[in-house]
C-alpha cells in the first residue's frame, strides 16, 4: 500500500494536520504508531481481509445495470454494490479495520459518532462481534430522524447518547464524541466514521475503505477488459468516495464526487462543502468547511443525514484543489429522481446518500459513448430512508 | 529582547498568580468590560478573554452555554479584540490574553489578527486546538509583535513535557485533569505529582487550570504550582446572575457577586 501522502505531519497538500487539544496528542501518536505497526504485520492484514470475507460478505458484487444503460443510451453503467455488505453500507469496512486495531491496542471501550446511524450501526455491530464496549454519540435531531437505527444500535448492545449541544446533528455528535474521548483517552478508542478528523484518521479510514476501489478495479477489468472511463461516488465526509477513488488516482480514469446541494447551490440550505465552503479547521483537520465570515461553523442541510456534514475529508480538499477529482452539487430532488429511476429499472433501492452519485453519473453517462464504461459506488441500501423518501414525495405532490 | 507584558506580570506578581477567564459577550459586551475591571480590582494578575465559538471542542456544557449566549449577542473574535481598548480606557492595566479556537483566527487572517490584537492593547493568545507541532507560525507571529503564545501541557503529554515546557513563554498552562473545561469537585491525586513534574521542567511560572472552582482547591495547589486559572466557575456565577445583570438596578450587585467569589478564591 504505497501512497505519496499524507506527509509526516498528516498534510495532503495544503490540507489535513492535527488541530486538537494537547490532551489528545499522545493518543494520536499512539494510534499512528500502532497503525503503522499493524499494517506491517501480515497476521493483522490477513485477519482484516478474512473478517471482510467471512463476516461482512466481501467481495461485494459489481452489477451491470442493463436496463438503466439502455434507458440512458450512453456509457455502460456498473454498480459497486456496497449496499450488499453486512449492515447495508460501506461503513462496516472501516469499522472492522478500526475495531481490530483497537483490540490489538488492548482498548476495550469504543466511542463513535453517527449522523444517519449507519456508522453507529456498523460500529455497534463489530463491537458486538468482538465483545467490545460501545458508546455512540448521536445528535438529538438525528435520533428522531433515524429512530430505527437508534433501536438497532441498542439491540446490538451499544449505548446511544443523544447530543443536545449546538445544532444537535452530526457535527455536534462528533464534538461530543471527541470531548468524551479527551476525558477517557487512556482506555478508550475513538472509532471515527469517515475520512475526517486529525491525522492519522483520514489516512487510516481511507486505507480501510480502499478495498472498495481495489475490488472495483479488478472486477471491471474482468468484466469489460479495461479500466472504467469514469467513476462516481457521493461525498459526505468522503470515505466511500476516497476508498473508491484511491486505486484509480494514477490512471486515466475520470473521478466525480457528488456533494449534497440540498435545496440548491444558490440557497443557504445545502451541504456542498467543496463548492461553497472556505478553508478552515473542523474536528481537528484543516480543510474546506461551511462557515460564516467570523469563522463560526454553519449547520449544513441535506435530505440525507449521511451527507449533512459541514466539513470534508482533507484529502478531498486536496484532490479538489489539484483538479484531479471533479466535485459537483446534487439537489435533494435530483437525488430522489435518480433513486426512483434506479429502483424502478433495476429493483435496487439505494440509500439517499448514494442516490446523489447516481444523479451525477446518469447525467454524464448520457453524454458518453456506448463503448465507454462507468462505475458508481452504491454506498448503501435505502431501507433506512423509506420514511423520509415518502415524506419528501408527499411534500412534492402538494 | 525585552520581556513581554505577560512575562513581566507573571514574574513580578506575588504568587500565587490568579488568572481568570471570562467569555467575551456573556452576558453582554458592556458587562464583559465591567467584569474585566472587577477582576483586576479583586487582584487578578492576567486576564484570559474568551472568544465564543460555535464548536468549542475543549469546553464542557457550562462554557458551551456561555459561548452560545455570547454568539447570540453577535460577539466575534474581531469584536472581542475591539473591547480591549475600552477596558484600557477605564483603567485596566493587567495583560489580556485572547483565548480563542483556531478557526476564527484563520478566518480573520493570522497576521491581521495579531496586528489588531497588538494595536488594541492585547498581550497574547491561547489557542487550545493548536498543538505545538502546528503552532510554529503562530508562535513566530506573536513573538514578532512582542506578544506571547501560551503553551498548554496535559497529564497525557508524557515525553512531550520537556519540549512544551522549554517553549513556554509568559506562563505555562498546566491542564490539571483530563477532559473538557468545567467545574470539578476534586482533582485526581496524580494531578499534584504531574504538576510538580511540569514545574521541574519549566523556566516560566506554571499555572494550573481546568476544573478549579473552590477556595479549598486553590489552597490545595498552594506551593504546588505558581498560579491558578479559573474559568467555568466564574462564568457559572455569571450564569447564576443572568437576570440581575439584565436589570440596571441590580447589575452592580451582580458584578459584586462575581467579584466577591473571585476574592474568596484569591485570598484562600
Ligand atoms: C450509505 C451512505 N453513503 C455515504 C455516506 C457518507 O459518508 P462518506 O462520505 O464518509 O462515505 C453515508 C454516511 O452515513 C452513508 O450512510
Amino acid at each position: 500500500m504505497k501512497t505519496m501522502y499524507p506527509d509526516e505531519k498528516g498534510r495532503y497538500g495544503n490540507f489535513g494536520g492535527k488541530f486538537v487539544p494537547e490532551t489528545l496528542m499522545y493518543a494520536l501518536e499512539e494510534l499512528e504508531e500502532a497503525l503503522d505497526e499493524a499494517v506491517q504485520d501480515q497476521a493483522f492484514v490477513d485477519e482484516y481481509h478474512q473478517t471482510l470475507r467471512e463476516y461482512a460478505g466481501r467481495p461485494t458484487a459489481l452489477t451491470y445495470a442493463e436496463r438503466i444503460t439502455h434507458y440512458l443510451g450512453g456509457a455502460s453503467v456498473y454498480l459497486k454494490r456496497e449496499d450488499l455488505l453486512h449492515t447495508g453500507a460501506h461503513k462496516l469496512n472501516n469499522a472492522i479495520g478500526q475495531a481490530l486495531l483497537a483490540r490489538r491496542m488492548g482498548k476495550k471501550k469504543i466511542v463513535a459518532e453517527t449522523g444517519a446511524g449507519q456508522h453507529g450501526v456498523a460500529t455497534a455491530t463489530v463491537c458486538a462481534a468482538m465483545g467490545l464496549e460501545c458508546k455512540v454519540f448521536m445528535g438529538e435531531e438525528d435520533t428522531r430522524r433515524q429512530e430505527l437505527n437508534v433501536f438497532r444500535m441498542e439491540l446490538l448492545g451499544a449505548e446511544v447518547v443523544p447530543v443536545h449541544s449546538g445544532s444537535k446533528t452530526l457535527k455536534d455528535a462528533t464534538n461530543d464524541a471527541i470531548r468524551y474521548w479527551v476525558a477517557n483517552v487512556e482506555d478508550t478508542f475513538y472509532l471515527i466514521g469517515s475520512v475526517v478528523g486529525p491525522h492519522p484518521y483520514p489516512r487510516m479510514v481511507r486505507d480501510f475503505q480502499r478495498v472498495i476501489g481495489d475490488e472495483t478495479r479488478e472486477q471491471t477489468v474482468q468484466k469489460t477488459g479495461s479500466l472504467p472511463d469514469a467513476v462516481f461516488a457521493c461525498v459526505g465526509g468522503g470515505s466511500n468516495a476516497i476508498g473508491m477513488f484511491h486505486p484509480f488516482l494514477n490512471d486515466d480514469v475520470k473521478l466525480y464526487g457528488a456533494e449534497a446541494a440540498g435545496e440548491g447551490m444558490h440557497t443557504d440550505n445545502h451541504a456542498a462543502t467543496i463548492n461553497k465552503g472556505t478553508k478552515g479547521v473542523i474536528h481537528g483537520s484543516l480543510t474546506y468547511l461551511i462557515q460564516d465570515e467570523n469563522g463560526q461553523i454553519i449547520e449544513p442541510y441535506s435530505i440525507s443525514a449521511g451527507l449533512d456534514y459541514p466539513g470534508i475529508g482533507p484529502e478531498h480538499a486536496h484532490l479538489a484543489e489539484s483538479g484531479r477529482v471533479t466535485y459537483e452539487g446534487v439537489t435533494d430532488k435530483e437525488a430522489l429522481d435518480a433513486l426512483t429511476l434506479l429502483t424502478k429499472k433495476e429493483g435496487i433501492l439505494p440509500a439517499v446518500e448514494s442516490a446523489h452519485a447516481l444523479h451525477l453519473a446518469f447525467q454524464e453517462a448520457e453524454k458518453m459513448s456506448k463503448e465507454q464504461t462507468i462505475v458508481i459506488c452504491l454506498s448503501g441500501r435505502g431501507d433506512k430512508d423509506v420514511h423520509s423518501i415518502k415524506k419528501f414525495m408527499e411534500k412534492e405532490e402538494q | 529582547m525585552e520581556g513581554t507584558m505577560v512575562q513581566k506580570a507573571a514574574e513580578q506578581a506575588e504568587y500565587p498568580l490568579f488568572i481568570p477567564f471570562i467569555m467575551a459577550g456573556d452576558p453582554d459586551p458592556e458587562t464583559t468590560i465591567d467584569l474585566a475591571l472587577k477582576l483586576e480590582e479583586a487582584g487578578a494578575h492576567i486576564l484570559e478573554l474568551g472568544i465564543p465559538y460555535s464548536d468549542p471542542l475543549a469546553d464542557g456544557p457550562l462554557l458551551q452555554r456561555s459561548a452560545s449566549r455570547a454568539l447570540q449577542n453577535e460577539m466575534s473574535l474581531r469584536r472581542a479584540v475591539e473591547l480591549i481598548p475600552f477596558m484600557r480606557q477605564r483603567g485596566l492595566t493587567i495583560p489580556v490574553i485572547a483565548f480563542t479556537y483556531y478557526n476564527p483566527v484563520l478566518q480573520m487572517g493570522e497576521k491581521y489578527f495579531f496586528d489588531q490584537l497588538k494595536e488594541n492593547g492585547g498581550d497574547g493568545v491561547l489557542i487550545p486546538d493548536l498543538p505545538y507541532e502546528e503552532s510554529r507560525d503562530i508562535h513566530n507571529m506573536a513573538a514578532a509583535r512582542g506578544l506571547v503564545n501560551i503553551t498548554l501541557v496535559a497529564p497525557t503529554s508524557g515525553g512531550r513535557i520537556e519540549k512544551l515546557a522549554g517553549e513556554a513563554e509568559g506562563f505555562l498552562y498546566c491542564v490539571s485533569s483530563l477532559g473538557v473545561t468545567g467545574t470539578r469537585d476534586s482533582f485526581p491525586p496524580e494531578a499534584y505529582s504531574f504538576i510538580e513534574k511540569v514545574k521541574k521542567n519549566s523556566s516560566v511560572p506554571v499555572a494550573a487550570g481546568f476544573g478549579i472552582s473552590t477556595p479549598a482547591q486553590v489552597k490545595s495547589l498552594d506551593g504546588v504550582c505558581d498560579g491558578v486559572i479559573v474559568g467555568s466557575a466564574i462564568m457559572k456565577k455569571v450564569e447564576e446572575n443572568l437576570e440581575r445583570f439584565k436589570n440596571p438596578e441590580e447589575k452592580s450587585n451582580a458584578l459584586d457577586a462575581v467579584k466577591s467569589f473571585v476574592s474568596s478564591l484569591i485570598s484562600s
